[in-house]
């Protein structure tokens, strides 16, 4: 197996503020990897030392083998779709996606032939003489898509592509670009900061929080055994359990994290843990319920199906779970 | 009813209008009136005939050639070195972040705010204390002082428009420095340039102040009208050639004038 990127230890500060640090990755050729986290942690930051517009001030990238360091952007093969598209104004769409051929040197004839497969894989044929300002965001997305996919790279960077899209748009994307990533066999690296895209998708997943990455793994794995307390919340709010709990239940670990599906509202059957409390509160979530559980003061949320009656506010109840369900975790 | 009545202006305002539309515009009339008449020596009020005769003897006076052509020269050559130097300082001041910014794009700008006798006797002194002979370049230089300011405020405006992910996706598609500013910065503020080139070179062609401080034994076209109105001999031929540097003048402006009106509605259909 091939590493396409690879960070050793690498640091990107901005005077005091630490975009990116001390990070390590390395992502296979042909894998689908996402970076996920919340608003400046440094995601942006990563894709840019990856596509040459930043250089680290600590560390070492190597692309496909290759040092990465001081080789400037157009040199990489490397492409990025842009979080606001960036297609050029001027230009018409089959100019905008032929444009990367145009500057290598292509004849005219093979440059139109080849934009105009790349519309059509995207689904936008024919809408080559347009103006970038005459489509509709999707279809700008789109564009931007077959601007970098024309060039063939190695690696594809999207930064957020699908962030300005509709929910139903979106979902339709998502598919779109798993399907085309399979098809084409390109590694891409596809930065959000919603964790049902990134699981859906991602063959893995980097966790990032300021600067640094507090998880790398499957989906499963980020989601069912998150390592820290801001993995357990930010993708998909697992419970954690403190010490104290951890102790009653015989776990030995300061914490660890049970995901709100893994536990029902009922007695414990022949091997499960239990834990008993009162229901604290109740709201619909269409296909669940989501219960707050008081245990001593420790508020547990269970995702209850929604077919099971939720007994009233205040009244006790023993919630159970297997203990294979229960991931000690690194720390709080 | 009220609005009506408010784009109605009152007869007492139009006519004060009119009368300082008149009070401008009339004495260049008057100049091209005194370009046909019979009388040599002075101007003289109704002209006592007129004559075409003024135009062929301006075309045979080899010193109205030499000053059409010392003055097209200086305004092309200090025209090109400001949409250079323009461009550049415009793309740095509007693409990167540096100390002392805001105060390096104040002082380019300055030369235009400055009275021009100023910057005349500031650059004759610095001229003649580093040993300078005045001559063509001397005035070169003047002149570009000025046109720089004008090519950087149009290039600048524009600049701040193109987005930095334009220039990073040029960039990431391939295009080196180069050509990213042939396919992507070139046609985005291409307008704006030959704007700012057009008037540049209208304000150099026209200018006397900084030359007189500047300029050696030539004279250029202004200055040679000058130099005409003292000492009268064929005093026609000088509106003739006023009639030509109005022109000359006239067109690149009005053509300015409609670049950067266009350039303005591309901009805004693209976003
Ligand atoms: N050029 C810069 N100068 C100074 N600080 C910067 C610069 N670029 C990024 N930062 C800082 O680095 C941090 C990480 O920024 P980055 O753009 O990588 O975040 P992000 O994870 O992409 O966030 P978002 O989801 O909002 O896009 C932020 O605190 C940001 O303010
Ligand atoms: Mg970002």
């Amino acid at each position: 197996m091939t590493t396409a990127v690879l960070f050793d230890n690498v640091s990107r500060h901005f005077g005091v503020v630490r975009a990116v640090d001390r990070v390590n990755l390395d992502i296979a050729e042909g894998e689908f990897f996402a970076m996920l986290g919340p608003s400046g942690s440094g995601k942006t930051t990563c894709l840019r030392l990856m596509a040459g517009f930043e250089q680290p001030t600590g560390g070492h990238i190597e692309i496909f083998g290759e040092t990465a360091e001081g080789v400037p952007p157009y040199r990489r093969s490397v492409n990025t779709v842009f979080q606001d598209y960036a297609l050029f104004p001027h230009l018409s769409t089959l100019d905008n996606v032929a444009y990367g051929l145009m500057v290598k040197g292509a004849g005219r004839e093979e440059r139109r032939k080849a934009a105009e497969d790349a519309l059509a894989m995207v689904k936008l044929p024919g809408y080559g003489t347009r103006r970038p300002g005459q489509l509709s965001g999707g279809q700008r997305q789109r564009v931007a898509l077959a601007r970098a996919l024309v060039n063939k790279p190695k690696v594809l960077l999207l930064d957020e592509p699908l962030g300005a899209l509709d929910l139903k748009l979106r979902e339709q994307m998502q598919e779109e670009l798993k399907s085309l990533q399979k098809s084409l066999g390109i590694t891409f690296v596809f930065v959000t900061h919603d964790q049902g895209e990134a699981l859906s998708m991602a063959d893995r997943i980097a966790v990032f929080n300021e600067g640094r990455i507090q998880q790398l793994g499957r989906p499963e794995e980020v989601y069912n055994q998150p390592k820290t307390r801001f993995v357990a919340d930010f993708v998909g709010s697992s419970n954690v359990l403190s010490t104290k709990l951890c102790q009653r239940l015989g776990v030995k670990a300061a914490f660890a994290s049970l995901r709100p599906e893994a536990i029902a509202l009922a007695a414990p059957s022949n091997g499960a843990l239990s834990l008993a409390g009162t229901i604290a509160g109740q709201s619909f979530l269409g296909a669940t319920n989501r219960v707050v559980v008081d245990v001593d003061g420790a508020r547990i949320a269970v995702a209850s199906p929604a077919a099971h009656a939720v007994p009233a506010i205040g009244s006790p109840v023993t919630i159970s779970f297997a203990a294979r369900d229960l991931h000690p975790m690194e720390d709080a | 009813m009220r609005s009506e009545k408010s784009n109605r202006a009152p007869l007492s305002l139009k006519i004060a209008a009119a009368a300082g539309l008149a009070f401008m515009h009339l004495p260049i009339l008057l100049i091209f009136l005194y370009a046909f008449t019979t009388e040599e020596k002075s101007y003289q009020f109704p002209p006592p005939g007129l004559t075409t005769q003024w135009f062929g003897v301006a075309w045979d006076r080899p010193d109205v050639w030499a000053a059409l052509a010392l003055s097209v020269k200086v305004a092309s050559i200090a025209t090109a070195t400001a949409l250079v130097l323009g461009t550049l300082c415009a793309a740095a001041i509007s693409q990167t972040r540096f100390f002392g910014r805001e105060t390096i794009s104040l002082l380019v700008i300055l030369p235009i705010a400055l009275p021009g006798i100023i910057t005349g006797i500031a650059l004759r002194s610095a001229f003649s204390m580093a040993d300078i002979p005045f001559s063509f370049w001397t005035i070169v230089l003047g002149h570009a002082t000025f046109c720089i300011v004008v090519v950087y405020n149009n290039a600048v405006a524009r600049f701040r428009r193109i987005s930095g992910s334009l220039i990073e996706a040029s960039m990431d598609l391939g295009a080196d420095g180069f050509q990213t500013f042939r396919y992507v910065i070139l046609p985005n503020i291409g307008t704006a340039l030959l704007a700012g080139g057009m008037l540049a070179f209208a304000l150099s062609f026209d200018e006397v102040i900084v030359t007189t401080f500047t300029a050696g034994q030539q004279s250029t076209l202004p200055i040679w009208m000058l130099e005409e109105l003292i000492r009268p001999r064929q005093r026609p031929v000088t509106n003739v050639v006023a009639m030509i540097v109005v022109v000359v003048t006239f067109l690149p402006i009005l053509g300015a004038y409609y670049l950067t009106r266009d350039g303005d509605q591309i901009a805004g259909a693209s976003k």
